[in-house]
């Protein structure tokens, strides 16, 4: 008998969980979602590049050895040198010059800024539409749902490159017949790419956002907060866009490679940045007339830079979705 | 069955109608085709007049209903840059482009289900692990780089090597592996249709850029199809087929396998739309005369009567590949092929 | 007598994790005669369809069979490379799984999976085997069977899935069937009829079965022995009459207690405090302990094994002799604790 008040109290001394940021961090460190990404090397090493490429794009400026965008520091004597370790490479331009003579790390690290920040300006914009979407779309239901799930429908099933594109043609074009705009060239590049991969990736997010918000909708709770007066928006904020965060956070991963390859493509084609302060895809773009000529360098290395940053973004992007759901594998 | 056809045919006729309405408003969005069409020089007059011919002073929408009806007879206009008839360069251009995603179509399938299968089956094997690192990379690798370095490697590395001799015995010139990294090669004219088919010289020019193209959906496949086996691996119904004591080829091949291939028809139908689309990075790469570089051409130099014609066309093969899919759904499933009115009672 | 048909000797199942290794069947010993239906009761989470499943040798990874052995016909089968047990499986050992609704493969008749099973594990020629198939759906009871043969299982009801379960699982024969569950997904208007059959088919066949589930009454009507599992170890396993009207150990005298009977002018049905313990926190000693009115020292201490006591084994410190406690004692014992228990209870539910 004694044996058993001793258990009982045992377990009523039990730790009680605090709250707070530290204990917040701890519970984070003891989660599983920590000790997958700890016991796979291979994302903590696409972890760790992603985070200098993140370094690197925002402190790019004070990092970078040369000013690409400023043309006055370029020099045509310095353009087309291969790298350092080559024959005429120079030890000033550790990764060789490309045609106009700008130092091509330089160029890269500049070139990654701009694509990550394309990329995450584009991922954001999908992400709140999306979202905003997808819970009008499950909380209202009816006529309003049918509609965007069937726009959504027709967009899924054309490649969203495509539908940049167009999008891109179509914004570009507008722009061009209404020289009552006075824009800027490079922003108004930004802008568009930024608009058209957004719009064009919205549709994931809608989706998975409507399904559990469709499924949350008819739980009780949310009723019994609609029955207390409670504003639908409230409700949604509050109760549903919580339960959907995982989901999205992994959607928000992989569409954030996929983003960074879009607009790496468009700018490839031509109709992107343009080469007057160049991302990856318009470096490549460039690089890519000298290809036969033998300065490889100008191609190969922006290439090089963006499959290792994608590669390492799709990495995480794959251990996250494992790790919040351990039943996909 | 034939209820459901025409359901989905009416679905398609749908989302054809929705397509063209995006094409049409793209004429509204961006200014008067007129100034488009005509040099500075052309006087009020004649705009005037070509504006009455064009029917632009129709209401909005009977322009709509006549661009429709000029479409389904295969009237998309007169592109404003080439000053031709748009379906004209269409019907040039098409072979070329059907042609390339018709080989890597094949290419992605034929080697990504095998390699699916193997690495679903083999979850935790050596290879296994390989093919998946490897279509990690095929994924994270756009497309047109994919391209670039396969120009790099096969023709210009390869064409700045020495012949090599091999164990003293032979020389072997490496430029016999050298590809052509540009255009279509030697193709036949057979009247309705250009092919490189028939050629050695145009099917070596299709290699490089049928694999670019369907590298990125042979990774896509290969990794849908893996994780579909995984989940069909796990069901009840493969457990008690293990349970009867199946042979395993029996229950990974015959059981497993065959359910694996509804949700793989699906997407491999919207991937084989999505190639012909994505045709047009491979053909900027290697200037490759289709379709998809005329669009692009579009795009930049805004001709809006060939951006909605292409539109509209990729519209046009989604919906006949969707519904191809949609047959080959009755083939698969008998779940589908007969209505007892207890269909529901699965799941 | 002759070896029983199939003998499990202190088999183990246990998962590794990254936390330890969790020990889901833990230490047991049971046999199975030729044509006899041993019942495997317990709550969910108790072992009885791990252990099922390491019969058949289809534990799903990373579980696996961690120490001791399972015999067939005195020849050891858990050790046996898969191919070989492939060929048991099915031939010597069928099974019957919970949800008939998600066993069969929805894209083949069901005349094709069972012509299928049968041309695996004999040499029939396709016209024998499906000439057997539809004897076998009509012994199963299914109307029409030289058409239904033909027809896919979305076109069958439940019921009649799982009657064509069993065909599949008896389609050549085996020794002993393993029934997980069999009736449990099923309308309860439809769970009498298949139990019904199924012990039919086995008496007409010598069949032995082990029937997996957590449903009493099914046990009493169909099973010739029980046992008992409780965290993954058997608390009392005997004669089934025995267990179900003379409940030895505490826990099935609780389970007994809980079962509502009819014409029985019970004022409430017991029930046990407590839940059974997640396989990571089971108690030193007793897994039963923290629930036991009877609990003592010893039962904190040390594991009981299976005692006999009458025609039943018992896991439990009661019955040891060194106890010093008589059969009649502990029953007396329980009965005053019940008292007290209920007591107890009442009080709590006037607070």
């Amino acid at each position: 008998m004694a044996d058993q008040v001793d258990k009982s109290q045992g377990i009523v001394s039990a730790p009680v969980p605090k709250s707070g940021f530290l204990d917040m961090m701890r519970r984070f460190f003891d989660s599983d979602v920590w000790h997958s990404f700890k016991s796979s090397p291979i994302t903590i090493f696409a972890g760790v590049i992603t985070l200098i490429y993140f370094i690197l794009a925002i402190f790019g400026p004070w990092i970078a050895p040369h000013d690409p965008f400023d043309l006055a520091g370029l020099s045509l004597m310095d353009s087309l040198l291969p790298p350092a370790w080559m024959e005429y490479g120079e030890a000033r331009f550790p990764l060789g010059t490309d045609d106009q003579g700008r130092d091509l790390l330089s160029a890269i690290i500049y070139g990654s800024r701009v694509s990550l920040f394309i990329g995450f300006a584009s991922v954001i914009l999908a992400m709140v539409m999306g979202i905003a979407l997808g819970l009008i779309s499950g909380f209202v239901g009816g006529a309003v749902d049918a509609f965007i799930m069937r726009a959504a429908e027709i967009q899924l099933s054309f490649p969203s490159i495509l539908i940049a594109l167009l999008i891109n043609g179509i914004i570009i074009g507008y722009f061009k017949t209404h020289p009552e705009w006075q824009v800027d060239q490079v922003t108004l590049a930004y802008f568009v790419l930024v608009l058209s991969i957004g719009l064009s990736n919205w549709v994931q997010y809608a989706r998975t956002v409507r399904g559990s918000t469709l499924v949350e909708r008819n739980k009780e709770y949310v009723q019994a907060a609609h029955v207390i007066g409670i504003h639908p928006i409230m409700i949604m904020w509050r109760h549903i866009l919580p339960n959907v965060l995982g989901p999205v956070l992994v959607i928000a991963t992989i569409q954030l490679a996929l983003a960074i390859i879009t607009e790496a493509t468009l700018s490839f084609l031509g109709v992107g940045v343009p080469p007057t302060e160049p991302s990856l895809g318009t470096l490549i773009r460039v690089g890519n007339d000298y290809l036969f000529s033998g300065e490889w360098w100008i191609t190969i290395f922006p290439g090089a830079a963006l499959a290792i940053l994608v590669l390492a973004v799709n990495l995480l992007g794959d251990w996250l979705r494992d790790a919040l759901n351990p039943k996909l594998r | 069955m034939v209820a459901f056809i025409i359901r989905r045919l009416i679905q398609s006729l749908f989302v054809m109608f929705f397509v063209a309405l995006v094409s049409f408003s793209m004429f509204q969005f961006i200014g008067d085709p007129v100034n488009q069409m005509v040099g500075v020089e052309t006087s009020l007059k004649e705009r005037a007049e070509l504006r009455e011919r064009l029917g632009l002073n129709d209401p909005i929408p009977v322009q709509f209903f006549n661009y429709i009806t000029d479409a389904v007879q295969g009237d998309f206009g007169i592109s404003y840059q080439q000053k031709r008839p748009v379906s004209q360069m269409l019907v040039e251009r098409l072979p070329a482009t059907l042609e390339l995603s018709l080989i890597s179509a094949l290419f992605s399938l034929l080697v990504g289900i095998p390699m699916g299968v193997y690495t679903g089956l083999n979850r935790n094997g050596f290879l296994a692990k390989c093919f998946l690192t490897i279509s990690l990379i095929g994924i994270s690798l756009p497309t047109f780089l994919i391209g670039i370095l396969l120009i790099f490697f096969f023709s210009v590395t390869l064409a700045n090597l020495q012949p090599i001799s091999i164990f003293g015995l032979f020389m072997l010139d490496p430029k016999i592996f050298q590809l052509p990294s540009f255009g279509r090669g030697t193709v036949v004219d057979l009247g309705w249709w250009t092919t490189g088919l028939l050629t050695v010289d145009g099917l070596k020019a299709l290699i490089m850029p049928s694999i670019t193209l369907g590298l990125f959906q042979l990774t896509l496949i290969m990794r849908l199809v893996r994780s579909e086996m995984l989940e069909v691996l796990r069901t009840d119904y493969i457990k008690f087929a293990r349970a009867r004591g199946l042979r395993n080829r029996a229950v990974n091949f015959g059981h497993a396998l065959k359910n694996t291939m509804v949700p793989v028809i699906t997407i491999t139908g919207l991937q084989v739309g999505s190639i012909i689309a994505f045709a047009i990075i491979t053909e900027t790469v290697f200037q490759w005369p289709g379709m998809g570089q005329m669009f692009l051409q579009a795009v930049t130099n805004v001709d809006i009567p060939i951006m909605a014609a292409y539109l509209m066309l990729i519209a046009f093969f989604f919906v006949v590949i969707n519904l191809i899919v949609d047959m080959l759904y009755y083939v698969v499933d008998p779940r589908l092929r007969i209505d007892t009115g207890k269909g529901s009672g699965h799941g | 007598m002759a070896d029983p048909l199939l003998q499990v000797r202190n088999l183990v199942v246990e998962f590794p994790t990254r936390r330890g290794t969790l020990t889901a069947v833990d230490n047991i010993s049971f046999d199975i005669a030729e044509g006899e239906v041993l019942g495997v009761v317990g709550e969910s989470g108790a072992g009885k369809s791990l252990t099922g499943a390491a019969i058949i040798g289809l534990l799903e990874p990373p579980g696996q069979v961690g120490a001791g052995e399972i015999l067939l016909e005195g020849r050891r089968i858990d050790n046996l490379p898969y191919e070989q047990m492939r060929r048991i499986r099915g031939k010597q050992i069928g099974a019957i799984f919970q949800d008939p609704l998600t066993s069969l493969n929805p894209l083949y008749s069901v005349g094709r999976q069972l012509t299928e099973t049968i041309m695996t594990h004999t040499d029939m020629t396709p016209t024998k085997a499906r000439e057997r198939a539809i004897e076998l759906l009509t012994e199963v009871g299914i109307p029409a069977p030289a058409r239904r043969v033909d027809q896919y299982p979305h076109q069958f009801s439940g019921g009649m899935r799982q009657r064509v379960v069993i065909a599949l699982a008896l389609a050549v024969n085996p020794r002993l069937v393993v029934a997980d569950e069999p009736t449990t997904a099923l309308d309860v208007s439809i769970q009498a009829q298949i139990i019904a059959l199924l012990k039919k088919l086995c008496r007409d066949h010598g069949t032995a079965v082990m029937l997996v589930t957590h449903d009493m009454g099914v046990i009493a009507e169909t099973a010739d022995r029980v046992a008992v599992m409780y965290a993954g170890r058997i608390a009392e396993i005997g004669p089934v009459r025995e267990v179900i009207k003379n409940a030895k150990h505490p826990y099935t005298h609780g389970l007994m207690g809980s079962i509502p009977a009819v014409g029985h002018d019970a004022e409430r049905l017991e029930q046990i405090p407590g839940s059974m313990p997640r396989l990571t926190d089971i108690p030193q000693g007793c897994a039963f302990n923290p629930r036991c009115p009877q609990a003592h020292g010893r039962c904190f201490r040390d594991r009981p094994e299976p005692l006999p006591v009458e025609d039943s084994r018992v896991a439990c410190w009661l019955y040891d002799e060194a106890n010093a406690l008589s059969y009649e004692d502990a029953k007396r014992a329980v009965a005053a604790k019940e008292q007290v228990s209920e007591a107890q209870l009442e009080e709590q539910a006037n607070v």
